[in-house]
């Protein structure tokens, strides 16, 4: 039973406050589906996962739990490794960059047009896609 | 004296008819209290309302399952003094799971070829919708790249990295 194998990432969502969730197990995979109030939680959750499955090596559990982010959110923060971020044409690795953004800059948040890529904007007026996965909200 | 008779004999009718009444109210609901203590014993019956009349027992509500509405109604006829069963329960429609959505293969390559590109030392193949890692990666970038891979909707992640 990969519900008892995971049960603590399930109790730790629950009391954490995620919503939307959603645990089904379907050809021998965990499935956990649901919606974080913070980036914290979400972290939380994925360092239980790397308790239970060091390396998340099992391949029996899919976590997808996202980050609700407020409609408030207007400003994200570019949380690359070191370098500048890339702002592409559209939502692809394979779309022109059409300008970057550096390293630890604050910029504006056009939309989440999906998941992985947000529509920004950077002070210079330069608009595009970036990869979602390096953008922190600024909560003001 | 013929007028008598029969008005005596009408009293003898109607007390008799009332005693016939007056035994039969308590009697119902007797019965329903019985059936009741029959019924409470049945799982997934919880939803059960009874209501007797002339020894007639009408079972309405919701029940779990087909065996729970099934099992109210054997009940209700073992109890002493019901003549007949009248089964109104209606069965709750089953809690339907959605099946877990996994992405095809097509939008999956392409969303993986995006969350992979600045890991240069992975490899990731999509296949069915089973994602394949292999090559290396530095354990600090490992939570990272798994949180956007299991974000696509895969089916499953197989995670098959050297982690430095």
């Amino acid at each position: 039973m990969l519900q008892v194998k995971y049960k603590e990432i399930i109790d730790t969502a629950g009391v954490s406050g995620v919503s939307d969730l959603q645990v089904r197990e379907q050809d021998n995979v965990l499935y956990i589906d649901g919606t974080a109030p913070s980036g914290a939680v979400k972290d939380q959750l994925w360092a239980v996962y790397d308790k239970i499955d060091p390396n998340f090596v099992s391949g029996d559990l899919v976590l997808n739990v996202n980050v609700d982010v407020a409609a408030t959110v207007t400003k994200v923060k570019v949380v690359t490794q070191s370098s500048n971020l890339n702002i592409r044409k559209g939502p692809g690795t394979d779309q022109p960059i059409v300008g970057k953004a550096a390293h630890h800059e604050i910029i504006t948040l056009v939309s989440q047009s999906s998941e992985q890529w947000w529509l920004v904007r950077t002070d210079d007026g330069e608009e595009g896609y970036s990869y979602a996965r390096y953008l922190e909200p600024v909560v003001e | 004296m013929k007028n008598m008779k029969v008005t005596k004999g009408l009293a003898v009718i109607m007390i008799a008819l009332a005693v016939g009444f007056v035994s039969c109210k308590p009697k119902d609901a007797d019965i329903k209290t019985a059936v009741e203590q029959a019924i409470s014993a049945i799982p997934d019956a919880a939803g059960a309302t009874i209501e007797v009349k002339d020894g007639i027992a009408t079972i309405t509500g919701e029940f779990k399952d087909e065996t729970a509405r099934i099992a109210a109604e054997t009940a209700a006829k073992a109890v002493k003094g019901v003549k007949s069963v009248v089964n109104n329960g209606t069965v709750a429609a089953p809690v339907v799971v959605a099946p877990v959505e996994v992405s095809a293969d097509a939008a999956l390559i392409s969303a993986v070829a995006d969350a992979v590109k600045d890991f240069g030392t992975v490899k990731a193949d999509v296949k069915d919708g089973i994602i394949t890692l292999t090559g290396e990666i530095q354990k600090t970038n490992l939570p990272k790249l798994m949180m956007s891979l299991n974000a696509l909707k895969p089916k499953k992640v197989d995670n098959k990295l050297t982690v430095k």
